[in-house]
C-alpha cells in the first residue's frame, strides 16, 4: 500500500532508493546532502543492506561499483566539493558499463563556496562527468515528490542501459519538506541480470571486466554510439507549461522552475503570454520539447541558479540557434517569479539584452 | 622422498602465457594464489579484484572472475562485492604503488574496518607499469626514474613498512611473503592459504605482502634481481607473520 509521509527531500530520496530495492550505500557526509547518509545509517539496517561511511567521496565510488558488480542495487550522494570526487569513480562506471545511480544536492559557488542554494553544477554533471567519452543520465527534480518518483526511475534507467545515472537536484528541494506518496518496496534480484559477477557453474568461464573494452576501440565506440543515440532518442523527459501559444518560453530546472511555474501563472493574470519548458531530464537535453514553441515566439528566458548561465548552449542547439536567448541568473538567491514576469515583458518590448 | 609433479592451477590452463616481463614476480604470486584457490575448492567460487598496474597481466592468466578497476582502487571496490557476496572469495590484488600510494587511505580505513575480504599487494620497491619510478616502498639509496641518484630520506621520505603501519591494529591477518626462493614461495604460499581461510571464516580483514623482483626497471636479470632481494630488499622487509588474529 502506497504510504503519505511528509519528509525532507533528502530523506524522501533516501527512503525512495531503499524502496527500490537499493541495499549499498556508500559515501562521506557534505552539507547539504548529509540526511541522505545519516537517514540511510540507521535505515540500511532495518532493510538488512550496507550503508559505510567511506574515507573519501571517490572510496565510496568506486566501492558501490563492487556492490553493482555484484548486482546490488547501489546509491552514492554528495554535494559539490565531495561530487569533484565522484569523476573517477564515474568515468570507470561508464567505461566498464556498470550501472549505479548517485546524486548532487548542488550547493553555491566552486571551491568550497557555500552550503546554500545554487545551481552551479550543471556544465560538470551534464557535460563533465568523467574522463574519456563518459556520459550519464541526468534526472533533475523539482519537488520532494519527483526525488521519490525519478529515484525509482534512475534504478531502471541506469540498469537498461548499464550506465551510472545522476539525479541532480539542489540544498532547496533536498532540504525542505513536503508532503510525498511513497511506493512500495520493490525486491531486487541480485542475479537478475547475466552481467553480474557470481559463483561459476561447472566449466564456466568467469567473467572478465576492465578498465579498457574487451574488443577494439572501433567496436567500442560503435557500440557506445548507438547506445549513447538510444539515450538520446527515448529518454528525453520533460514538462511544458502553456508553451504552444507563448511570446517567451522560460527554460528553467530544479527550484528555479518552480518559481518560473508561479511566474507562468501571474504572467497569464496580466495578459502576458508566458510559457515554460521545465527539464526532467538535463542528458538527454529536452529538445523534443521545443518543437511546441510557436513561430510568433520572441524569445527563451533561461532562469537558473547560476553565474554563467550554464543551460545556455543547450538551449541554444536544442534552438539551433533560431530564437533570441536571455537570461535571468540569480546564482545565490532563489529566482523571483515577479522579475520573470518583468524580464518576460521587456523581451516581448524588445527592450531586453540577449545573452 | 616422493617425486612432485608442477601442475599449472586449472584456473590458468589453456590460456596464453603471461604477459608480464621474464623473471617478473607478478607470474609466481599470481600461480600460488591459484593454486590456493584450487586447493581450497574455491575456484568457482572468487573474484579477483586487480589494480591495472602490472598486476593486471595476471588477470588475463586465469580463467576465473576477474575486475580490473582503476589504480589503488582495487581494495574498496573488493569490499562493495564481498558485502555484496559474503559467501565468495574476494581479494584484491595490487602493487606497492597502489597499496601505498594512491590507495593509501583505503590501507588504512579497511583495516580499521576490519572488512572481511584479503588484500594481496605485490612489493617490487618501485612502479613497475609507469616505467619504475620511486614508490613509497623504494629503499634508501635506491636508483630510479624518478630519483636518479638514488632516494634520500631529505629529498624523498622514508621508505613505508606496512607492518609498522598495522602494528596494533585490530585485523585478522598480517604477513610478509617472498618469491625469492622455494622455501619462500612455500611460505608465501601458507600465508595465502591462511589469509583466504580467515576470510571465509568471518574473522575480519586479511593482509599478504609478496616481495617481488622488477628485473625490468631494476636494470638487472633475473637473477641478479633475486641477489638484490636477498642482499637489501629482505633485510629492510622481513618475510614472516606479524598479526594472527582470532574472530572478529
Ligand atoms: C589515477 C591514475 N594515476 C596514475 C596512473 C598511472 N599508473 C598506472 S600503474 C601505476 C603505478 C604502478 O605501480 P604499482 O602499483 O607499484 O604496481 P606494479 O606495476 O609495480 O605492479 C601508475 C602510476 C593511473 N593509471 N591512474
Ligand atoms: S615491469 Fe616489472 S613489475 Fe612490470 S611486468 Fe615487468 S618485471 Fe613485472
Amino acid at each position: 500500500m502506497a504510504e503519505r509521509a511528509i519528509m525532507k527531500g533528502n530523506e524522501a530520496l533516501a527512503e525512495a532508493a531503499l524502496r527500490a530495492g537499493c541495499r549499498f550505500f556508500s559515501g562521506y557526509p557534505i552539507t547539504p546532502q548529509t540526511e541522505v547518509l545519516e537517514y540511510l545509517s540507521w535505515r540500511m539496517y532495518e532493510v538488512r543492506g550496507h550503508m559505510i561511511q567511506t574515507e573519501d567521496e571517490l572510496t565510496g565510488l568506486h566501492m558501490l561499483l563492487g556492490a553493482s558488480l555484484g548486482g546490488n542495487r547501489v546509491l552514492s550522494t554528495s554535494s559539490g566539493p565531495g561530487f569533484a570526487l565522484f569523476h573517477e569513480g564515474m568515468s570507470y562506471l561508464c567505461g566498464c558499463e556498470i550501472p549505479a545511480v548517485l546524486v548532487d544536492v548542488q550547493r553555491l559557488g566552486a571551491a568550497c563556496g557555500g552550503i546554500g542554494v545554487s545551481q552551479g553544477d550543471y556544465e560538470e554533471v551534464v557535460h563533465g562527468g568523467g574522463n574519456g567519452d563518459s556520459q550519464c543520465i541526468v534526472l533533475t527534480p523539482a519537488s520532494v515528490q519527483e526525488e521519490v518518483d525519478l529515484v525509482q526511475e534512475a534504478y531502471d534507467l541506469a540498469e537498461k542501459y548499464r550506465n551510472p545515472v545522476i539525479v541532480m537536484t539542489d540544498a532547496i528541494i533536498g532540504q525542505m519538506m513536503e508532503g510525498v506518496t511513497l511506493p512500495d518496496f520493490k525486491e531486487h534480484d541480485i542475479n537478475k541480470y547475466d552481467w553480474v559477477y557470481r559463483p561459476l557453474k561447472t566449466n564456466e568461464m568467469g567473467k572478465i571486466n576492465a578498465g579498457w573494452p574487451g574488443r577494439s576501440w572501433t567496436e567500442q565506440a560503435k557500440h557506445l554510439r548507438e547506445k549513447f543515440a538510444s539515450m538520446q532518442q527515448n529518454e528525453q523527459r520533460w514538462e511544458n507549461v502553456q508553451v504552444s501559444d507563448a511570446d517567451v518560453v522560460c527554460v528553467a530546472y530544479g527550484i528555479s522552475s518552480r518559481v518560473c511555474k508561479e511566474a507562468v501563472k501571474k504572467a497569464r493574470a496580466k495578459g502576458v503570454k508566458l510559457g515554460l519548458i521545465r527539464l526532467v531530464t538535463a542528458w538527454p537535453f529536452p529538445e523534443k520539447a521545443f518543437a511546441e514553441i510557436s513561430k510568433e515566439c520572441k524569445g527563451i528566458l533561461v532562469v537558473e541558479m547560476s553565474i554563467k548561465g550554464q543551460t545556455v548552449p543547450d538551449v541554444k542547439l536544442a534552438t539551433k540557434c533560431g530564437l533570441s536567448v536571455y537570461g535571468y541568473f540569480s546564482v545565490d538567491i532563489v529566482p523571483d517569479a515577479d522579475i520573470v514576469v518583468e524580464i518576460a515583458e521587456d523581451i516581448i518590448a524588445g527592450t531586453a539584452q540577449e545573452v | 622422498m616422493a617425486a612432485k609433479t608442477f601442475n599449472i592451477p586449472t584456473l590458468m590452463q589453456g590460456l596464453p602465457p603471461h604477459t608480464a616481463c621474464q623473471g617478473c614476480g607478478h607470474g609466481i604470486a599470481g600461480r600460488i594464489i591459484y593454486e590456493v584457490i584450487e586447493e581450497m575448492g574455491m575456484s568457482s567460487n572468487c573474484v579477483a579484484f586487480h589494480d591495472l598496474a602490472c598486476g593486471a597481466n595476471m588477470l588475463f592468466a586465469q580463467k576465473g572472475n576477474g575486475f580490473s578497476g582503476a589504480h589503488g582502487r582495487a581494495i574498496p571496490t573488493a569490499t562493495g562485492f564481498k558485502r555484496t557476496r559474503p559467501d565468495m572469495l574476494v581479494f584484491s590484488y595490487a602493487g606497492d604503488g597502489a597499496t601505498y600510494s594512491i590507495g593509501m587511505q583505503h590501507t588504512i580505513h579497511t583495516a580499521l574496518r576490519n572488512e572481511n575480504i584479503t588484500a594481496i599487494v605485490v612489493n617490487n620497491t618501485n612502479f613497475g607499469m609507469t616505467g619504475g619510478q620511486m614508490s613509497p616502498a623504494t629503499l634508501i639509496g635506491q636508483k630510479t626514474t624518478s630519483s636518479p641518484k638514488g632516494r634520500t630520506a631529505e629529498l624523498n621520505g622514508n621508505p613505508i613498512d606496512i607492518t609498522e603501519v598495522y602494528s596494533g591494529m585490530k585485523i585478522a591477518y598480517l604477513a610478509r611473503g617472498s618469491v625469492d626462493s622455494v622455501a619462500n614461495i612455500n611460505k608465501t604460499k601458507a600465508y595465502i592459504r591462511k589469509a583466504f581461510e580467515k576470510q571465509m571464516a568471518g574473522c575480519g580483514f586479511s593482509f599478504v605482502e609478496i616481495m617481488a623482483p622488477c628485473p625490468t626497471n631494476w636494470g638487472m636479470t633475473a637473477l641478479g634481481s633475486i641477489k638484490r632481494m636477498q642482499d637489501e630488499v629482505l633485510k629492510l622487509y622481513p618475510v614472516g607473520e606479524y598479526i594472527d588474529g582470532g574472530a572478529k
